[in-house]
């Protein structure tokens, strides 16, 4: 097969011109040779001079030559081109085997094949190493300066109120607690009537209330999340288990501590045999969650129209741990004032004239309610001094806090 | 409430070694709660002592002043005995008088350290006291002269100023209102520390005889016990004891003469207010009744009050002279003439008097007592003491007779099970341990088989219901003993639908870069005009505010972009080369359905009811606003920057219905605050969510914003009504994709989107997607034209699309493009 398509290679190559081959003494001789060559012909091999061995050597060590000097791909294709293209000498050589008698074509095959592997390894070899050699000098020229910026595209952030909030409701979702809310804009009977805080209640004067006008229209800006307790009793049935995370309102001076505008969350328990052990043991891992192991909370008796008995929560300070003192132990600690313990927020047993109100029987139900700042949660959590910051949308604030607290 | 720790011992005999703080820390346990304390002498030390001025030489000096060189003898306190020299600016004493000096080696507050020095020609060996140099207060920089009885020269000076007496500052609760007084904080420090209580109302009275000053009260309810005393012959000038203003002014009350320096320190003592009439300018009897519309008082602060039908009046036969319970009137005023004084001490109905206070908006001592409730049974006891003191005193003598209009309230008994205590607070609590504390709170306890029953004391009105008992109860065993347990697991539903698509799409705009932000929902006719809003736009129809914080922003707002694009220009205005902010929050609209309603709290309103009053309220639905403003991507070492534009608005609210699986139907719009031309409205099917695209120029302009700035703003709550609760998975086809792009040339007026659905449509179920990615103007295609290119991408998902399937589809989708939007493929 192989010899065969060689003959016809060489069939075909007649079309071409084949002058300039020093060894042809003329074309019809040697178109006679080829065609006519037979054992008994006058034909001497040894004209054909391209297949003597030093030809061939020498042909085959000025390839070698060429690979070994070829300094890059480039050169090396060059190379590949002169040395075993189509018209190197080695191909030409080759070209001739053809139209030697049998005998001598075996050697002069054997050779230029020799020469032609030692060739075409060479080229392997050499092209393996320029590979090599040019992707070590690519990836070299690639260096970049890594430290450059990735400011492109400036970074977004929820705003840590909306997150810290998340943070809360996820504690108590947790716990199997679910995540109520109601409006902002709220009836009086909701915000207070139905909270024990009637008409004439002295403590509805500490609320400082932003009334809608006409304000015998019995409407308000929420002054606290306890009305979204009432909404929850009047609509489900115990027990019920919910936190209320929102914003309220109260006619505060706008400054470091207050704001007119603020955030807080409820918390509402109603169930048979509820307590405030049940409170306590809410409230403990709720601070726990929130702050970290051993910050647990204490109560203080205090009042709320909505509770009795009432408490104020104390939370151990998470940043001395209690002991009042700062880091060095020397200096009472910035962020309890040396107290050891940080005002969280208030709660007590839902006041039975709550519940009669809402509906709940008081006699089978009992509850528990709790309420904190969210702002000022956070504002301990986080060390940040002015509430301000929450509420001016410099992106500088909020950025520092990322997409979730 | 402030009150000296010294005078709380005047009741209660502590354990000697309880500090302050301990004291502190046992009341707020029981509930009244630590505010401060104050250690007037904790940063002086001395020696400060009692001097007796000997001579002193005014010597005038250059500079205008004139100072006194004095001697002081200062006993033995400088350890020779010899008088001390000292310079003193002050004028305000004489040679006798007793003063208070630091000698060298002391320190005042401020960290002063004193030491002997040269000054005006003298040496200087110590420094004469001012209150105010002592951290005393106090708003005159004279000296202090002391009384001639004050003590010795060389006495320490830390007991006769009081600077050793250390002051609680308590924060009363309402329902405390007997620790507004010094009776109930000491009744409070004895159960505190188990320890003997002396009550200081506890007196022998003189009976009512019938023979006093005529009182007659025509409203028993409003006024259920009227005492009242006469004293005569005070002496006006006589000064106000020096304990007394000591103990008046480390309770924070200012001293001003002896008879209202007594009736403010039996108010402290006792908790009863006392109010004291000039009785010279009484005339006939006093009368306690409600006001009648129209009638009118001057009131000691000078005030002419109209008055309410409701409010509780003291007259005489002149006319209104009182503001009952509340403040006197002008007429009868005590004055630097008053000899003979008319003592009041009466109850008041506690609701009557805080509608009284809140109408007028007056608060004082005396109101805050009455409207929170005063112990009905000690105002003979109050008006004793007053008189007592008066006499002591200001030298005058009591008159026969004793006047007692009325009986006390009765207190209300309340029945209460055992166990209720132990139930509810979580501690155990056994039934003796119940009457225990109830007793020493001061209830009356009667043990039933079942309950037992207990009348409160009489300076306890708070306690009415069973609960508030069991707060008794649970304040003396101590909040700390409640146990830390967690209530039973409940199977919860987790968060709603509606809170985890806020999460989503809260996350989705921060991931987009957008920074979130909380403002105030407070605007005016301003902001409305700043968004240039027409006079008749319904976003100017807003619930309006009866006390705003800002008159100039009096209504509650009705979009959230004001407040965003201010925080917007903030930033800008900080240095920040650009902001895309967003903020979800509620907006109101007012329904207008009248007063919302005020129903009883003995039941649960019927759902009726209920229906009715959340009919009244404002429609508050949840709103999304979103403002680019200046660069959204900054210049750098990549190459140029991009500044924020309509699109970028536009493609956010996409990216966010995208999201949420909705197809948004985004169409051109005029609305305000946008740009007329450069405005979508968007909206899904019939719903019109809201709009986006670049903000008006002149909105730019009233808000400090950078040209071309953007906004979004739509209703969330419709939004995620529409937003797709369970995704279906997609099939996917793995034959070859089948690519053709097409030109298609258009009159301006043709949406894009109008020709891309037409070519949606022609193209039918093999088309995957379809994507316009050039749009071309200029000469080739003609004035008025645009061309549009669209890259088509067909599959198929069961075969290989071959090449003459594939153009058919395009032409047919060309075909609908040119019937439908007049295309001319090019
Ligand atoms: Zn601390």
């Amino acid at each position: 097969m192989a010899a065969a398509s060689a003959r016809a290679a060489n069939v075909r190559d007649l079309t071409r011109p084949v002058g300039g081959n020093p060894f042809t003494r003329d074309r019809r001789t040697f178109l006679d040779l080829l065609l006519v060559s037979g054992p008994n012909t006058d034909y001497d091999p040894v004209e054909v001079s391209t297949l003597q061995p030093e030809e061939v050597e020498a042909a085959r060590d000025a390839a070698l030559a060429a690979i070994a000097e070829a300094s890059d791909l480039e050169a090396l294709k060059q190379a590949r081109t002169d040395h075993a293209g189509d018209r190197s000498p080695l191909a030409l050589a080759n070209r001739e085997i053809g139209a030697l008698p049998p005998q001598a074509r075996k050697d002069a095959g054997q050779r230029i094949g020799q020469a032609r592997g030692a060739v075409n390894q060479a080229f392997a070899a050499r092209q393996t190493v320029l590979e090599a050699e040019q992707e070590e000098r690519m990836l070299v020229e690639e260096i970049v300066d890594v430290t450059l910026p990735s400011d492109r595209v400036p970074t977004g952030a929820r705003h840590p109120i909306t997150t810290g909030s998340e943070l809360i409701a996820d504690i108590f979702v947790a716990m199997g607690w679910e995540v109520a809310e109601g409006p902002v804009l709220e009836a009086e009977w909701l915000n207070f009537d139905a909270l024990n805080l009637g008409p004439d209640h002295p403590a509805r004067t500490m609320q400082d209330t932003f009334w809608t006008d006409p304000s015998d229209d019995a409407m308000v800006l929420r002054t606290h999340t306890s009305p979204v307790q009432a909404r929850t009793m009047l609509t489900r049935t115990p027990p019920i288990y919910v936190v209320c995370p929102g914003r309220v309102f109260r006619t505060d001076e706008y400054d470091a501590t207050h704001s007119p505008v603020f955030h807080q969350v409820e918390g509402l328990a109603i169930d048979e045999g509820i307590s405030m052990a049940h409170l306590k043991g809410t409230l403990d891992h709720f601070a726990t969650q929130m702050f970290g192991e051993g910050i647990t909370t204490r109560f203080r008796p205090s009042y709320f129209p909505f509770t009795e008995p009432s408490a104020e929560v104390d939370l151990i300070c998470f940043v001395c741990r209690g002991t009042g003192l700062d880091g060095a132990g020397s200096e009472s600690c910035r962020t309890c004032r040396g107290e050891g313990w940080i005002e969280w927020g208030g709660c007590g047993v839902v006041n039975p004239r709550v519940l009669a109100a809402c509906g709940v029987d008081s006699e089978r139900y009992s509850g528990f309610a709790f309420g904190m700042g969210i702002d000022r949660t956070l504002m301990f959590r986080h060390g940040v001094e002015d509430l301000r910051g929450f509420f001016e949308g410099d992106i500088r604030f909020t950025t520092t806090f990322g997409s979730d607290l | 409430m402030k009150t000296s720790v010294s005078w709380i011992k005047d009741y209660v005999d502590l354990p000697a070694d309880v500090t302050t703080e301990q004291l502190a820390a046992r009341l707020t346990a029981l509930g009244l709660k630590l505010e401060a304390i104050e250690k007037p002498g904790d940063q002086i030390t001395g020696p400060l002592v009692i001097g007796r001025v000997l001579t002193m030489e005014p010597e005038p000096q250059k500079n205008g002043k004139t100072i006194n060189w004095c001697t002081v003898d200062v006993g033995d306190a400088n350890g020779t005995g010899e008088p001390q020299g000292i310079v003193c600016g002050a004028h305000n004493f004489a040679p006798g008088d007793l003063v208070v000096c630091v000698l060298p080696g002391g320190v005042l507050p401020g960290d002063f350290a004193i030491s002997a020095r040269k000054t005006y020609g003298h040496l200087s060996a110590g420094m004469i006291c001012s209150s105010r140099e002592l951290g005393l207060g106090g708003d005159h920089d004279g000296i202090i002269v002391l009384p001639a009885d004050a003590g010795e020269p060389g006495q320490d000076a830390f007991a006769v100023l009081g600077l050793s007496d250390e002051v609680i500052e308590f924060e009363i609760n309402p329902d405390r209102a007997y620790a507004l007084s010094l009776r109930g904080i000491a009744r409070d420090a004895a159960l505190a520390f188990d320890a003997p209580f002396r009550d200081p109302a506890a007196r022998e009275v003189p009976p009512a005889d019938g023979a006093g000053h005529p009182v007659v009260v025509d409203d028993p309810t409003g006024c259920p016990v009227f005492v009242a005393r006469t004293v005569s012959g005070v002496d006006p000038a006589a000064p106000t004891p020096d304990w007394m203003v000591r103990r008046l002014t480390q309770a924070g009350m200012r001293p001003i003469s002896l008879a209202v320096d007594v009736t403010n320190y039996v108010m402290l003592e006792i908790g009863r207010p006392i109010h004291g009439y000039d009785a010279d300018k009484l005339t006939g009897a006093i009368r306690v009744r409600r006001a009648q519309a129209g009638e009118r008082l001057t009131t000691l602060d000078g005030t002419d009050r109209a008055l309410s039908p409701e409010d509780l009046v003291v007259t005489d036969d002149s006319g209104i002279i009182g503001l009952g319970g509340v403040m006197g009137g002008e007429s009868t005023e005590l004055s630097s003439t008053t000899t003979r004084i008319l003592v009041e001490s009466a109850h008041w109905d506690a609701t009557s008097m805080f509608r009284t206070g809140k109408r007028h908006k007056l608060t004082s001592e005396a109101g805050k007592r009455n409207e929170r409730g005063v112990d009905p049974v000690v105002c003979e006891a109050a008006a004793d003491r007053v008189v007592e003191l008066l006499i002591a005193h200001g030298g005058g003598t009591a008159e026969q007779g004793v006047t007692v209009v009325g009986t006390p309230p009765a207190a209300p008994s309340i029945t209460i099970a055992y166990d209720l205590s132990a139930r509810i607070t979580g501690i155990e609590i056994d039934a003796d341990t119940v009457v225990t504390h109830l007793e020493a709170v001061g209830c009356t306890v009667v043990r039933e088989p079942e309950t037992l029953i207990a009348t409160a004391p009489t300076w306890r009105p708070d306690l009415t219901d069973p609960y508030d008992l069991v707060e008794e109860v649970a304040r003396v065993v101590g909040y700390d003993q409640v146990p830390s347990v967690l209530p039973r697991e409940a199977a919860g539903r987790g968060l709603s639908r509606e809170q985890r698509l806020r999460r989503r799409i809260g996350r989705l705009l921060a991931g987009a870069g957008c920074v979130e932000v909380i403002s105030f929902p407070f605007v005016g006719d301003a902001t409305f005009d700043a968004l240039g809003l027409p006079s008749d736009d319904l976003l100017r129809h807003a619930v309006r505010i009866a006390n705003p914080i800002s008159s100039e922003e009096p209504c509650y707002t009705t979009t959230l972009l004001p407040g965003l694009l201010k925080a917007a220009a903030r930033n800008i205005g900080r240095g920040a080369p650009g902001v895309s902010l967003f903020e979800t929050g509620s907006v109101a609209f007012p329904v207008d359905r009248g007063p919302a309603p005020i129903f009883g709290v003995d039941r649960r309103p019927d759902l009726d009811e209920l229906a009715k009053l959340l009919e009244t309220l404002p429609l508050q639905p949840l709103h999304l606003a979103v403002v680019l403003a200046g660069e959204s991507e900054r210049a750098g070492w990549w190459g140029e920057g991009r500044t924020s534009g309509w699109a970028d608005a536009i493609a956010v609210s996409r990216r966010l219905a995208d999201d949420l699986g909705v197809e948004l139907e985004v169409r051109s719009a005029v609305r305000e605050p946008w740009h007329p031309g450069r405005c979508a409205r968007l909206s899904v099917g019939d719903l019109v969510l809201g709009h986006a695209g670049e903000l008006h120029p002149k909105v730019c302009k009233a808000f400090g914003l950078p040209a071309r700035s953007a906004a979004v703003e739509i209703d969330l709550d419709l939004l995620m009504r529409v937003a797709v609760d369970v995704v279906t998975g997609p099939e996917l086809s793995s034959f070859p994709v089948a690519k053709e792009d097409v030109a298609l040339v258009v009159d301006d007026s043709v949406a894009a989107v109008d020709v891309g659905e037409a070519l949606r449509e022609g193209a039918g179920e093999l088309l995957e997607s379809i994507r316009l990615f050039d749009v071309y103007t200029g000469e080739q295609v003609g004035e008025g034209r645009k061309s549009l290119a669209f890259a088509l991408r067909f599959r198929a998902v069961d075969r290989t699309l071959t090449e003459e399937e594939t153009s058919a589809v395009r032409d047919s989708a060309v075909a609908v493009a040119a019937e439908r939007c007049g295309a001319v493929q090019r």
